[in-house]
Order: C-alpha cells, then structure tokens, then sequence
C-alpha cells in the first residue's frame, strides 16, 4: 500500500509525461475539430470561412459513406474472425514437440516483418493476379477460368491480405498464452475423463480468454485504420467497392484537396473508433480483470 | 475394489531405464505410501498407474483386468496433484463436477454427489467461489473432492501436502487419513517425507532408482529394515550407522543403532564423545554428538530437560538388542 506522500511523489513524477502525451493527442484533435468546421479548400485559396456542420452533413451524405462504413466494420470483422481462430489453430500446432520447432516457428512470424505495402504487392502481383499470379495458375493447371481475385472480390482479398499479415500477431500472443498453461491442469482434465473437444472447450479456451481479448483489443486499433494495402491492391475500387473510412477520407483531404471535408472525416472516424472500442470493451473487457 | 497389480512394469525415457523391472501388488481398500528421496521414480510410478505416462514394458492390472494400454479416463482412478491443478475459471462446484459433466452424468445425480462430498470435506460454504479466492487448504480439499465424486477405484496422491505449511500439512495428514477410514477406498500417496509415510500408510514402499528396496507396514519397516538404504530412510532423527572396528566387533561392515535406543550418561558408558549441538523439542532433546572415533556425529534422543551443554563429554549406551547390522552388501544379517 503507498503512502498518501508517495502517491504524492509518483502523481508528480509522471506528470510531465503525461503532459507531452496530452498535448500530443490534443492539439492534432483540436486543429482537426477545428478544420472540420472551415471551408477549407487548397484549390480554392484565400477566405476560409466558418461553416458549422456543413462538412459533416457533406460527409454524411456522401454515396460512398455508408459503403465505406460498412467495408470498415467488415474488413475490422473479418481479419478478427480469421486472425484469433486461425491463430489458436496455429498456436496449438506450434505447440506439440516437433522436429525444426525453431525453424518454423520463426518461418511463421516472418509476414509479420514484411511491409504492408511490400506484402500487398506480392499478394497482388505474384498470387491473386490473374495472368502471372499462382492462383491464376493453378487455376488454368485444373482447366478453370482464372479468378478476377481484386475486381471480383475486392474486400474478400484485401481481408486475406490482412489477416495474412496479422495471423502471426495473434499466433504469437496466443501460443505464449498455451504454453502457460500448466500440464498438470490438462492431466486432471484427462484424468478427469475431458477428451480433446472438452479439454479445449473448457481448460484451452478459458485459459485463452485474455489473450484473445489483447489480440482483438490491438487488432481493432490497427485495423480501423488499414490504408497502404489498400492503396497499392484495389485503389478503393472498383468503384467504391474497397474504399473504408481511412481511404475514404484520404479520397476527399488529398485527392480533392479538401482540407475541412476529410478533417471531418477524420472526426466521424475516431468517433466510430472509439463506439467501436466501447462495445469491445463492454463484450470483453471482462477478461481483463485479474 | 481397487486392486492394483503391477507385474515387470519397467520405463525408459529414451535411453535411461527410471524403472528397472518391477512388481507390486496392491491390496483393495490398502493405504500404500510410496516413499523415497527425489528422483527415484516414485512420481513416475504413480502416473505410470494413472496413465498418463506409457509404460515401456510389462503389464498394470486393476481389478485383475489387462489397463495397460487403457487411456487415463477408463481406468477408473482419480489422482490428486501436487499443485491442486484446480481449473481457475471454474467455481468450485464447476470443479467437482467437472469429472461427472464429462461423464455426463444428470444433474441431480451430480447436485446429490457434490452436495455430499462437500459436507464430507467441509466446503458447503465455498462451493460459489474460485479457486483464487480460497486458502492453500481449502484448495487441497477441493482438489480431494473432485476426486472423491468420481468413486473411483482408488485415489492417487502426488505430494498433495508438500505445498502446504506445517501446521496444516499435519491437519491435513489426519483429514486424509480420516478420509481413508471413512471411504475405505485404495489410497496410493507419494511423498518424499518419511514422517508422513510412517504416520498415514497401511503399507510403504521405499524407492530408490527405480527399485523396490522395501515392502512393509511401518512399524515393520523400522524394526526390520532389510538394507542400509532402507535403515537410514525410516525413523526421525536418521539411524546411527558406524562402519570399521566397532562393527567388527559385531560380526558385521556396518552397525546402526536408532538415536532412541541408546542411553546417555555423563560418567561412564561404552562410547565417549563430545556435545555438539542440542535440538531442544520441548519433549525430548536430540544432542549430536562428535568425536566418538565411530562416525562423524551420533545423535541421541534424551529427555528434555537434560542438562548437558554444547562441549560436555558424555557417554553413550546401545541398547544390545536394538542394534542392527549389515553386511558388505548393505543387507541386513
């Protein structure tokens, strides 16, 4: 227990941290409210004059909003679902004892060292491409039409893309997660008369739960903000069809130049971010508590 | 019925034999304590029974049935492990029950077990609780009761009390040996603590290596140890064990005499030596006693208010009937 004095003393030690990062975060936040209520645009020069909410009710009433707010919540949902199931599949693998342990489970780490931009290239051109990528080749191999990966399903392959970058994120937090958990847990269950289904269910995954939470709780926040991959696949398209929020407000602020509609953008972003985060944190933040 | 029979059972951890051939029986309703220093196997026999190692050779019969290639579930025994391995997400209730879900056993069969085993183990109040809320004992009981539900065929313990402190360790001691007079189930308990074997079991087995050194209820066990090793295991303080002329005078390589079974003096005796350091218990006093010219320390037991201090000579008495002796091998003649 700290004494009321060292509290004291702790309270003023961390203040000028706490301070930088304040202002840190506040003064973007405040020039981006503040932007987001201008007519700001850097091909029309001179007065910038108060507008109130019309950026808004622009970014609202965009055709390609709620496109790009649904692609948002389905590309968030869908690296999740693929990343925490694929990456407890995994992270149970990895766990048995097996010849070059090492070896693999450095090989299955290693997308998540390779660039964004680099890894949806590769994707891009050298698999899902239909003329000189290998899915396309495989698929002439069997004497099929070659799957238009990108404009076909343009989401479906940007989540692939993702969760291939992401899975050894989870894969990693979740097998330290398994290899924590005591075997004599297990042996009870298996004394216990728990087959490998039961074991799972009710001994792996409890144990799990918290990790999981940390994944999904740090997923989501890179997740909602995903832009290179998208950029350098399907630029948004076709037509909108891959466009999410970020892009979308990369879209209005740089190639339209409109400084106050993508700040407003901005704005509408972190407020679904942070909804976003409340609903997790109400689902299972639970986990959390010691 | 609980039978155990254990017939050329031998394991190897790739190279390295832990369990030279070896047999055992074990009676229905017994209480066998498998006792020895670390390492000598006597964890891995016991899971050897459970199941949850393979054996390499030979053949385990419970019951007079073939379990050797029967997966741990089937064998019908509840083991109770060292560290409790409670399941931590889970109430207590949800713990007890865990084995009868998976057995999928009906609820009010299974409300009516947990109800009594609780009420036999004292934890009617704490069955909502988690296992992180509860003190090292009651774990212990918790771990004991998700055993007893399952009224298997015998219960195996794994150092179940080395986690403990010594006033509950004692407490507990009695409320398993309490438990085993109640549910008249075949117990197989192992420890590293001699007090505990003597104190708890029907029947010991002492290990060493792997080996049976050996078989014996307790008492039988201090009278007549068969061998050295066994000798200076049982009994606390250690037996007394004096090599070279002093054994020869008794036809034997080495000679142990039990720090109870010599008399202490202070003007004359067979052995002189000199106090070293006095164990005060309150009851008795253990003095350790050097340069006698036999062997490096001789403890005593004496009464505990004796009043001899650390440099005093003494003499000291065997009791002639109660000497032991061994010869080059070690075994007893």
């Amino acid at each position: 227990m700290a004494t009321q004095h060292s509290r004291a003393a702790a309270r003023l030690m961390i203040s000028p941290a706490v301070i930088l990062l304040l202002l840190w975060m506040i003064v973007p936040l405040t020039l981006t409210l503040y932007f987001s209520t201008l007519r700001y645009n850097l091909l029309m020069p001179g007065a910038n004059p108060f507008v109130g909410f019309e950026n808004y009710s622009y970014f609202f009433t965009d055709p390609a909003f709620t496109t790009a707010l649904l692609n948002t919540l389905l590309l968030v949902g869908g690296v999740l679902v693929i990343t925490v199931c694929g990456g407890i599949a995994l992270a149970l693998l990895l766990d048995q004892e097996m010849w070059g342990q090492g070896i693999v489970r450095l090989l299955v780490i290693a997308p998540f060292f390779v660039m964004p931009t680099v890894s949806a290239l590769v994707w891009k051109n050298m698999f899902m491409d239909p003329v000189n990528g290998l899915f396309g080749y495989l698929a002439r191999a069997f004497g099929a039409q070659p799957f238009e990966w990108l404009t076909a399903a343009p989401l479906l392959s940007i989540i692939f893309i993702v969760s291939w970058q992401w899975l050894p994120f989870a894969t990693l937090i979740l097998l330290t997660a398994i290899q924590s958990l005591s075997s004599e847990q297990l042996e009870a269950a298996e004394m216990d008369g728990a087959r490998f289904g039961s074991k799972f269910l009710w001994i792996i995954l409890p144990h799990l739960a918290r990790a999981i939470t940390v994944v999904i709780l740090i997923q989501t926040i890179f997740l909602l903000s995903i832009f290179a991959e998208i950029l350098v696949t399907t630029g948004g398209g076709p037509g909108v069809a891959s466009t999410n929020l970020t892009y979308l407000v990369y879209i209005q602020s740089l190639l339209q130049f409109d400084v106050g509609l993508g700040s407003a953008g901005g704005v509408v972003a972190i407020i679904l971010a942070n909804i976003v985060a409340i609903f997790l944190m109400r689902m299972i933040g639970k986990n959390l508590d010691a | 019925m609980g039978t155990i029979t254990l017939d050329k059972v031998t394991k190897s951890f790739g190279a390295v034999q832990v369990i030279p051939p070896l047999d055992l029986t074990i009676g229905d309703g017994e209480f066998v304590v498998f006792v020895g220093p670390s390492g000598c196997g006597k964890s891995t026999l016991l899971r050897l029974i459970a199941g949850l190692e393979d054996v390499t050779s030979g053949e385990i019969r419970i019951d007079g049935r073939n379990a050797t290639e029967t997966p741990p579930a089937k064998r019908g025994l509840a083991m109770v492990f060292q560290s409790y391995a409670l399941y931590p997400h889970m109430s207590v209730r949800k713990n007890i029950a865990f084995p009868l879900r998976m057995a999928g056993m009906d609820k009010a069969e299974q409300d009516r077990r947990i109800e009594a085993a609780a009420k036999v183990l004292n934890l009617s109040d704490y069955l909502d609780r988690r296992p992180g809320q509860l003190s090292g004992g009651q774990r212990q009981r918790v771990a004991i009761g998700r055993a007893i539900v399952r009224e298997p065929a015998a219960f195996l313990f794994d150092e179940p009390l080395s986690n403990l402190d010594a006033a509950l360790r004692v407490n507990m001691r009695l409320e398993i040996s309490e438990l085993h007079n109640t549910l008249e189930t075949t117990m197989i308990y192992v420890t590293h603590d001699q007090v505990e074997a003597m104190t708890m079991a029907d029947k010991i087995v002492v290990l060493r290596a792997g080996n049976i050194e050996q078989v014996g209820s307790p008492l039988e066990l201090y009278r007549n140890p068969r061998n050295v090793f066994v000798a200076g295991f049982i009994g606390s303080p250690k037996m007394n064990l004096i090599d070279g002329a002093e054994a020869a005078k008794h036809d034997a390589k080495t000679i142990g005499v039990r720090p109870e079974h010599m008399s202490i003096s202070t003007t004359d005796g067979q052995w002189r030596g000199v106090v070293g350091v006095s164990e005060h218990l309150g009851s008795d006093t253990f003095l350790h006693v050097h340069d006698t010219g036999l062997a490096d320390t001789l403890t005593v037991r004496c009464d505990g208010e004796i009043g001899v201090h650390h440099g005093d000579a003494v003499y000291l008495t065997p009791q002639p009937d109660k000497i032991h002796r061994f010869d080059e091998a070690g075994l007893r003649l």
